[in-house]
């Protein structure tokens, strides 16, 4: 059992998992599945600024802010107790593709070649988790949710502007997966 | 609007009875709250359905840079199907829920809510698909990459939170 659960899970076993998360959550207290909201939350908790968009009781979120420090710990669980000890398992032209970059080691969630703290503020460091967190962050709220607020809980539940969101996210990606970071990366 | 009127009467309007304007109709979610109050250590359940769900993103490998490189160059169906089947159960599950009229644990009916279609779905769309493909996540497995021992993206949800803020700041001169 448990080196099945070390393995990488299947797309069919994950996926359904993940929809479960909505009605887990309906259940659990009326709450919609949604992490960008988090970010606000944590703005209004600690730099309102006057700013009324922060001007609320982000206390009544909180539970917001218990589900992602457990997402967190889920991170933690897994490194230390679920590891998958392969490398992650790409395609080989994306490994080709990448090694024109730089970039060898597929251990690990994040290329370590660019992604750790010496890189920070190289070029492609910069782009790559400064600018890169700062359009997450200012994106997400600006549509109105993420890939969980909007792909998941939105599409789960019809709603229109949820599908035009996550269009939209498919288009910024492939622009950036196929135009932008070749260039950065090179 | 209602914007307009803070900023005309300069006044701080109380926590209580400003419900952030308009934008909580336009945004995906936070806009339920429970009539009933209750104790605090409750929160502790989306604790650990929150672990659940992190452990869920690792092993599906849907927080990892590689896979997301992989996906937005139609490379693997991996991401495809994880999104396509995690929709699809939602979707039979919020059908569920309509139809029996299932109510959450404390006995209180389950809400929801439509969105009003608005050009942030686009402008911010295109914005959060671009850092997207730049990270390699979205904000949830930015958490969950953190979690794992990646460190340093500690800096990029600290810009995340940082664009968020700088959202809230201009969001009245931004096309919506």
């Amino acid at each position: 059992m448990l080196e099945f659960l070390k393995h990488p899970w299947p797309w069919y076993v994950a996926g359904p998992l993940i929809g479960l998360m909505v009605p887990a959550l309906l259940l659990l207290g009326n709450k919609s599945l949604g992490i960008s909201s988090s970010l606000r939350h944590i703005c209004a908790a600690c730099v309102p600024a006057r700013i009324p968009f922060f001007q609320y009781d982000w206390k009544k979120e909180i539970w917001n802010l218990f589900f992602v420090a457990g997402i967190l710990l889920g991170g933690v669980i897994v490194a230390n107790f679920l590891q998958n000890p392969e490398p992650v398992k790409v395609n080989p032209a994306l490994v080709n593709e990448l090694e024109n970059y730089g970039i060898s080691n597929f251990q690990g969630m994040v290329p370590v070649e660019i992604f750790n703290w010496n890189n920070l503020l190289t070029p492609s460091g910069l782009v790559m988790m400064v600018i890169g967190g700062f359009l997450v962050g200012f994106g997400t709220r600006y549509a109105g949710g993420c890939t969980s607020g909007h792909s998941i809980m939105g599409l789960a539940n019809l709603q229109l502007p949820s599908l035009v969101a996550t269009i939209c996210f498919m288009i910024g990606g492939f622009l950036a997966a196929n135009l932008f970071i070749p260039i950065i990366l090179k | 609007m209602e914007t307009r009127s803070f900023r005309e009467t300069g006044k701080e309007l109380s926590v209580s009875t400003n419900t952030d304007f308009e934008v909580r109709s336009l945004d995906a979610v936070d806009v339920h709250e429970s009539e009933q109050t209750k104790p605090f250590l409750n929160n502790l359940k989306y604790l650990f359905a929150g672990i659940i769900f992190g452990i869920i993103l690792v092993k599906a490998e849907v927080i990892s840079w590689f896979r997301i490189q992989e996906m937005f160059r139609l490379q693997s169906f991996h991401m495809y199907g994880v999104i396509g089947s995690a929709v699809v159960t939602g979707m039979i599950s919020v059908w569920l829920i309509r139809k029996y009229k299932v109510k959450t644990i404390y006995g209180e009916p389950v809400t929801f809510v439509r969105k009003k279609l608005n050009k942030g779905n686009i402008y911010g769309g295109l914005i959060f698909g671009l850092g997207w493909a730049l990270t390699g996540a979205c904000p949830g497995p930015l958490f969950a990459q953190i979690g794992t021992g990646a460190t340093v993206i500690i800096v990029t949800l600290l810009n995340a939170i940082a664009g968020t803020w700088v959202y809230g700041k201009f969001r009245d001169r931004l096309p919506h």
